[in-house]
Parts: C-alpha cells; sequence; structure tokens
C-alpha cells in the first residue's frame, strides 16, 4: 500500500516589488509543476501587451495583476519534491492589499520572506513578519533576491541578514535559513547556484525540505467545538470538528461553558469506510450523547481533566484589516471556534506601528492595517485557550457589518472585574457608573445593565454628558456617599473633586455615581441625605429600597430603552 | 490523519457551516467528477440525507451521457433535483455559434441567476477548484455575490483560520466552495477510495477520453487509454497538458475565465 505524501503549506511573503511572484514562477517552472498551456498563455500575454515574459504572470492570473504587474489576491499553487507535496501562496506585498495577505498566510504552516538585495528591508517586509508572529507561523525561511542586481556580493547579502535578523529578535521570532537567490535567473532557487561560492548553504528547495510538519495537535487536550446538532432520523447527532486531542466511544466528557457532564455514546457515519470508534484533531465527526442535554453550537467538548478557560474579558493582540477604523466604543461580533458573540474594545493599551515597532502614542482608535494590544468584552462569557496554550482555540476574527475586519490571538483572561468609569485628581479616583446604558431586554422581560463608554477623565476634560440612555445637564454634582467624594462638573467639564463634608448645597442638580437624581432643594436635604445614609444598615436590603424611594428619582436623566 | 483524509475532513466542515448558517441553501450539480464528489461529501457531512436541493443548470447542450447520469443518479439518491435552463434565450436561437462567450453568459451564467432569484438562494455550493485556472485561484470559500450575481474579485474580505464570511446585505448570495482546496488528482484518489460512482465518459472509449465536462460543442476529448480511475491517476500524473484545455470557452480571451466568472458564472 502507498503511503499518502506529506503535504506542507508555505506562504510566500515581502515588500511590494521584492520578487515574490517571480521567484514562486521559477519555483514552478523548475519543479516542471507547470502545466503546458500556463507558459504558452504568459507568453501570448507577454506579447499581446508588449512587455517582456514575467513569470510573476503565471501567478498574477487576473488582468488587472498583469497590467499593472502587482498582485492583488492570493493564489495557491502546488509542486512536489521527492520529500514531498508542497501548496504555494503568494500573498500580495502592496499594503493596499494586506488583507489578502493575512488571507493567504493564516492558512499556512510555514513561511518565505522575500527581501530585495537592492533595498534591503522595507516597511512590508517588517509588517509581513510581525503579521506571520502574530498569526503563529514559527518556520520562517528569508529568500534575498535579486542578487544579480547586486553582483552576488556577499558583503552586502551579510548586512541584508543582520538587519533582518535583529528585527525579528526583536519579535522573539528566528530564522531558519538565509538564502540568496537570483528569481529571474533561476540561481539558488531549485538548484544550487555556483555564482555565489561564498554562500554554504543550499537553494530555497533544500531549505524548505529541511522544514518539519506539525504533530502536536493530537497530543494536546481535547477542544470539540459543537457545530451544530442534527436530528434527521431517530439519532440526535452533534457534529463539529475536532481542533486539539482526541476522543473515543464511552469516554466521559464536558460540556463547557454549562459543565454538563456525560458519555460518548457513538461516532456516527454514513460510509462504511469511516465506522470507527475513535477520532483525532483535524476529523470532522458526528456524535451521540448517553444523556440527551439540550446541546446547541458554539458549546465545546471536552474531558473532565482539563478545561477550557471561561470569561467575558479577554486580553489579546489584535490586527486591524477593515476600512473604517476600531472604535472603542461600537459593537463588533467576535467568532472563536463557533461561537459568536457581540464584543467590544474596553481598553486599547498599546497601538503599535508594524513597520518599525514603534508604539503610537496618543491615539484612540486602531486604523487599517495597525496592530494592537487591547482589552475585549463579550457580551457574554465564552470559551477559549490561550493561543500559546493552542493556537486552534485561542485564535478569533471581529466582524464589522457584514465582513470579517480583524484578527487576533488571546494572550489571557481578565479576572473577573467590573468595569467603571473613573474621576481623577491627583491622587483621587472616584468611580462612576453614570455612564452605563440600562436595557429593557424585551426576549427576557428584565432590565440589564451594559457597562459602556467606560474610561477615566481627568479634572479639565470634558465628559460625556449625553448618552443612549442618559442626558445630563451641562452643570450638576455627583455624590458618592459610599465613597465620600462629590465630583462637580461644570459646563460639561470635570471641574473639581472634592471630599463630601465640604460640599455645600449650591443649586445646581445632583446625581448619585449611578445617574439617579437627588431630590436635593436645600442645605437642610443634603444634611438630612447624608445623615439618613450614616445611620443606615446598608446591608439591608429593605433599608436601602426604602433610602433610595425617598432620595432618589431614576428617570429625572435617564430612560430605559428596549433591547 | 493523511491527506485525502485532512481535505475531506475540511470540506465537511464546509458543508457544515453553509447549512447552518443559510436557510435557502441550494448545491449546483454540473454532473462531472467535482461536483459529484461534492455530493458524495453532502451525504457524508449529513449522515445520508440531504438536506438542501441540487441544482442542475441544463444548457440543452450537454453531452447526452450526462443527461441519462444525472436523471438516474438523482432516482438512486433521492435528492430534491432542480433542473433550470434559460427557455427564454434558448427560444431566442442561443447557442455557440453566437459566439462562445456569449453563450455560456446566457445559458450559464443567467441561468444560474434565475435560478437563484426564483428560488430565493441565501447560499450556493459549487464545487470549483484553485488548481483549475487563475480566477478560481483566487476564490475565497465563501465568496460574497452582489444583486447581480456580480464578483467583486478586487476587493475580496480576508477570510483566516476558517471563520468564514457569512454574513451579507439581503438580496446578495454567498458562493460556497467546499472542494477548493483539492487539486484534480485528489479528487480521482478520493473516487477511487469511496467508489464513487461517476459518468463513464471520463474513461477512454476507442482511445479517447474526456477530462473535463461541459456543452458538447465546447467540449473535446484527448488521446488516452486510461479505462480505469487508477490508469486515469497514473495518466494525469505524467501530463503536462491543463484540466481545462479541452474547453473551448477558457481559450477565447487571456482573460476568458476571469469575465465570465465576475459576472457570476460558476
Amino acid at each position: 500500500m502507498k503511503k499518502t505524501r506529506e503535504v506542507l503549506r508555505i506562504v510566500v511573503v515581502g515588500h511590494v516589488d521584492h520578487g515574490k511572484s517571480t521567484v514562486i514562477g521559477r519555483l514552478l517552472c523548475d519543479t516542471k509543476s507547470l502545466p503546458d498551456g500556463a507558459v504558452e498563455k504568459v507568453k501570448r500575454i507577454s506579447k499581446e501587451s508588449g512587455k517582456p515574459f514575467e513569470f510573476a504572470y503565471l501567478l498574477d492570473a487576473f488582468e488587472e495583476e498583469q497590467k499593472q504587474g502587482i498582485t492583488i489576491d492570493t493564489t495557491q499553487l502546488q509542486f512536489k519534491t521527492d520529500k514531498r507535496d508542497y501548496v504555494i501562496i503568494d500573498a500580495p506585498g502592496h499594503k493596499e492589499f494586506l488583507k489578502n495577505m493575512v488571507s493567504g498566510a493564516a492558512s499556512a504552516e510555514a513561511a518565505l520572506l522575500i527581501v530585495d538585495a537592492e533595498e534591503g528591508i522595507q516597511e512590508q517586509s517588517k509588517r509581513h513578519g510581525y503579521i506571520l508572529s502574530l498569526l503563529g507561523i514559527e518556520k520562517i525561511n528569508v529568500v534575498v533576491s535579486k542578487m544579480d542586481l547586486i553582483d552576488y556580493s556577499e558583503e552586502k547579502f551579510n548586512t541584508i541578514k543582520k538587519d533582518i535578523k535583529e528585527f525579528f529578535s526583536s519579535l522573539d521570532m528566528s530564522v531558519s535559513e538565509f538564502i540568496p537567490v537570483s528569481g529571474f535567473l533561476g540561481e539558488n532557487i531549485a538548484a544550487k547556484s555556483d555564482k555565489m561560492p561564498w554562500y554554504k548553504g543550499g537553494s530555497v528547495l533544500d531549505a524548505l525540505d529541511k522544514f518539519e510538519t506539525e504533530k502536536g495537535l493530537y497530543d494536546k487536550e481535547l477542544r470539540l467545538p459543537i457545530q451544530d446538532v442534527y436530528k434527521f432520523d431517530n439519532r440526535r447527532i452533534i457534529t463539529g470538528r475536532i481542533e486539539s486531542g482526541s476522543l473515543k466511544a464511552g469516554d466521559e466528557i464536558l460540556i463547557a461553558p454549562t459543565n454538563k457532564v456525560t458519555r460518548v455514546k457513538t461516532i456516527e457515519h454514513w460510509s462504511e469506510l469511516d465506522k470507527t470508534d475513535r477520532a483525532y484533531a483535524g476529523m470532522s465527526i458526528g456524535i451521540t450523547l448517553e444523556d440527551e442535554f439540550f446541546n446547541k453550537r458554539g458549546e465545546i467538548i471536552c474531558h473532565k481533566t482539563n478545561l477550557p478557560l471561561i470569561g467575558d474579558i479577554l486580553d489579546v493582540n489584535l490586527f486591524w484589516l477593515g476600512k473604517e477604523t476600531l472604535n472603542k466604543s461600537k459593537k463588533y461580533k467576535l467568532k472563536l471556534l463557533t461561537q459568536e458573540v457581540e464584543c467590544e474594545v474596553l481598553a486599547i493599551s498599546k497601538i503599535i506601528d508594524a513597520s518599525n515597532l514603534e508604539t503610537i502614542e496618543n491615539r484612540d482608535v486602531i486604523k487599517t492595517n495597525d496592530v494592537a494590544e487591547v482589552s475585549i468584552k463579550t457580551s457574554h462569557k465564552i470559551c477559549f485557550d490561550t493561543f500559546s496554550q493552542n493556537p486552534n482555540t485561542g485564535r478569533f476574527v471581529l466582524v464589522d457589518g457584514y465582513t470579517v475586519a480583524g484578527g487576533g490571538i488571546v494572550k489571557g483572561i481578565k479576572e473577573k472585574q467590573k468595569a467603571f468609569s473613573r474621576f481623577m485628581k491627583d491622587g483621587t479616583k472616584m468611580s462612576v457608573s453614570c455612564f452605563e446604558d440600562y436595557f429593557y431586554m424585551v426576549g427576557e422581560g428584565t432590565i440589564k445593565l451594559a457597562a459602556n463608554n467606560v474610561r477615566d477623565y481627568d479634572v479639565g476634560e470634558v465628559i460625556a454628558i449625553k448618552g443612549e440612555t442618559y442626558s445630563y445637564p451641562e452643570n450638576f454634582n455627583i455624590i458618592d456617599l459610599h465613597s465620600g467624594y462629590a465630583a462637580k462638573v461644570r459646563g460639561a467639564e470635570l471641574k473639581d473633586i472634592i471630599e463630601i463634608d465640604t460640599l455645600e448645597f449650591d443649586y445646581f442638580p445632583s446625581v448619585n455615581v449611578k445617574g439617579a437624581y437627588i431630590k436635593l432643594y436645600s442645605q437642610k436635604d443634603l444634611d438630612d441625605f447624608k445623615q439618613d445614609y450614616e445611620a443606615m444598615d446598608t446591608g439591608d436590603h429593605n433599608k436601602l429600597a426604602e433610602f433610595a424611594n425617598k432620595w432618589l428619582v431614576f428617570v429625572r436623566y435617564r430612560t430605559i430603552k428596549y433591547r | 490523519m493523511d491527506h485525502i483524509k485532512r481535505l475531506e475532513a475540511q470540506s465537511i466542515y464546509i458543508l457544515r457551516e453553509a447549512y447552518r448558517k443559510f436557510g435557502k441553501l441550494g448545491m449546483l450539480w454540473s454532473i462531472g467528477k467535482d461536483s459529484t464528489v461534492l455530493l458524495w461529501l453532502a451525504k457524508k457531512a449529513f449522515f445520508g440525507h440531504c438536506p438542501f436541493p441540487f441544482i442542475h443548470v441544463d444548457t440543452s447542450y450537454q453531452i447526452p451521457e450526462m443527461i441519462a447520469f444525472r436523471d438516474k443518479t438523482a432516482e438512486e439518491y433521492k435528492f430534491d433535483l432542480i433542473v433550470h435552463k434559460n427557455e427564454e434565450a434558448l427560444k431566442k436561437g442561443m447557442g455557440p455559434e453566437k459566439g462562445r462567450l456569449v453563450c455560456c453568459k446566457a445559458l450559464k451564467t443567467e441561468g444560474l441567476s434565475q435560478v437563484t432569484e426564483k428560488y430565493g438562494f441565501e447560499g450556493l455550493i459549487l464545487g470549483i477548484r484553485r488548481d483549475e485556472e487563475g480566477s478560481r485561484s483566487k476564490e475565497r470559500v465563501f465568496s460574497i455575490r452582489n444583486r447581480d450575481s456580480e464578483w467583486d474579485y478586487t476587493n475580496q474580505p480576508p477570510e483566516l483560520w476558517d471563520q468564514f464570511n457569512t454574513d451579507f446585505p439581503k438580496g446578495y448570495h454567498i458562493r460556497i466552495h467546499p472542494i477548493l482546496h483539492w487539486d484534480e488528482i485528489d479528487i480521482w484518489e478520493y473516487i477511487k477510495r469511496e467508489n464513487i460512482p461517476l459518468v463513464d465518459l471520463y474513461f477512454a472509449k476507442n482511445g479517447r477520453r474526456y477530462r473535463s465536462l461541459g456543452c458538447a460543442p465546447c467540449t473535446g476529448t484527448f488521446e488516452s487509454t486510461a479505462t480505469t480511475i487508477q490508469e486515469i491517476i497514473d495518466e494525469l500524473k505524467n501530463t503536462k497538458e491543463s484540466e481545462r484545455s479541452g474547453r473551448a470557452q477558457d481559450q477565447e480571451d487571456s482573460y476568458a475565465m476571469q469575465k465570465l466568472r465576475k459576472d457570476g458564472y460558476m
């Protein structure tokens, strides 16, 4: 019986015009992987357009790509060596098409970064390098192209090599091999060149064959996200693809995040060929369970001994490819495994210019092609692993409107913490929740609090006094009996934070930290209000309600919207 | 897991995503080897059931054996089959003599557009592959089409980690390509392994066979002695001829397929 050959998927990335498509074209040509028609077609096109023959035309199939001499979208082609089969993914180098580069690279296991010998490392070389690290691609070879244009100079090659090494080590990544080539002339592509006797390594092809393919997913913890539940006949089949680990009939399993425990009854099949009682990472399977709970898409089947993280605040590294900027106040859809959940960016800790790895200061929105470290809050709890623990279950995409607009990897989970906006003056911090929204949930018949618009305000800053469900006057006070502070807002600006004992009745309306109006019409009211609070046992809910009904009017500046 | 098994698992995952995401879903079946493999994969994905209809865009010019195989298979597999012809164009005498690309556009592109609109399909599953030709190599697995079924290939959204674009404005539809990542030999290896019934036009008779099937006037045979699946695989491993070299419409123009596919061709 003939063993099926191994397949390795490689993405080819690099700055625009550094010769990616030429290197690939040459690789395909020299490994005799092109159908007869292909070269003829390219020759015909070259003739029609009056341009010299270019290997790049083999990949740049679109008319616009050939006429403009750029790659717009990613192409996948195949070639074989004695060792294994390769799928080669050509990714555009033009900044405008970064999203296509990411699409190509996301499905690859290894990468070739092409760097022009004349130009050296450029903006997109660095950005692509950084994105490879975010995508978790660790097998990287650097191909220094167009060596013929620098007379195969060892010195210049070494300078470029040093620059690239430095850049990658700042990302905690390393490059396997540096290969000097001429794609146009075919030097060091499929066979070792004699033009560079100083170079001791092998050709691009030799270097590719040295990569080892990953086998680690089988040995990891079981993660089987439920994709769908079928009831076409008398079987209730739970389907999904095993992302990592393995599963067998009879296994005790736990379904996260609801923590239902049961056993696998059968692994289902249609064709006799597929009959099995064991399944492994990568397989799309269907199982039946001993106890038929109400299971649904998005839940994750695992073994009891090794559970995923569950939470609603995630620390992530994100790359943004959307046409619109990514804003903190906006809602996005997050897709992680088969889970889909509404989310928003809670805090942006760092925006990085991927072309030089410098932090961009003083910016509160994430622009197209930015890379950032952010905290994301999901509308309800989801299951995941950190990317370093399990790449398949530690990555996600963000959907803006109708399209996938960004992606990222999970670095960690924030411990449960309630997010408040804060007013700050010198060392004083006053937490307020008057910018949160209340919604009447039509489906549930309950009122829910949505913690939005969370941010810190310093004295002197303008405050967002109007929101979706609240509208405060331009001049008002916020009184917090619990912390003992009061804030003065004047002209929609945070004017001051003072200790409550120094607050005097000043005829401006007052609200509590939750935004409810306080019925204060005189200094006496203010004194009584404080006294009532001090005299009260705040642990007694009845007393609290009595106090609130006496002093507070919730809907003066607030409303409750339906959702 | 070996290569073919991995391809199969990926395709099944895609089919299940499509079924989950689209209420109005249909699968195109051209009766050729690729969409017949797709049919088989659907049977696997849904444990012997076919929870959506199969659509054949009938140009009335197909090779007669294909139609016979279609009707026989539909009967055996017991699935919903929608056969659609662009009757209006046919009445006006549309045929390859009017120009190959004009004919393809009328009978296939427009035919497909009509059936999509008639049944209100939100998702169409198609058996195209990246290695067939250039514009297909640039496709996404989930690929959006506007109200006029047009493909905006210069502005495709990113597609990563099998998180597909499943949201779309009303009136648009999504083309789903579950075997985009297979190549021609993978298809034959799978047909062999699974023993999938196939129209016998692919096997050599009198020293010639078809490699890719389409309409009789525009599809050619080539010299071959391959009469078994294994012989076909061996032949393909040693050929440098392209798969679609027998398809006349591809040769009409350097960018023929790109132009056809931009307007909604499969």
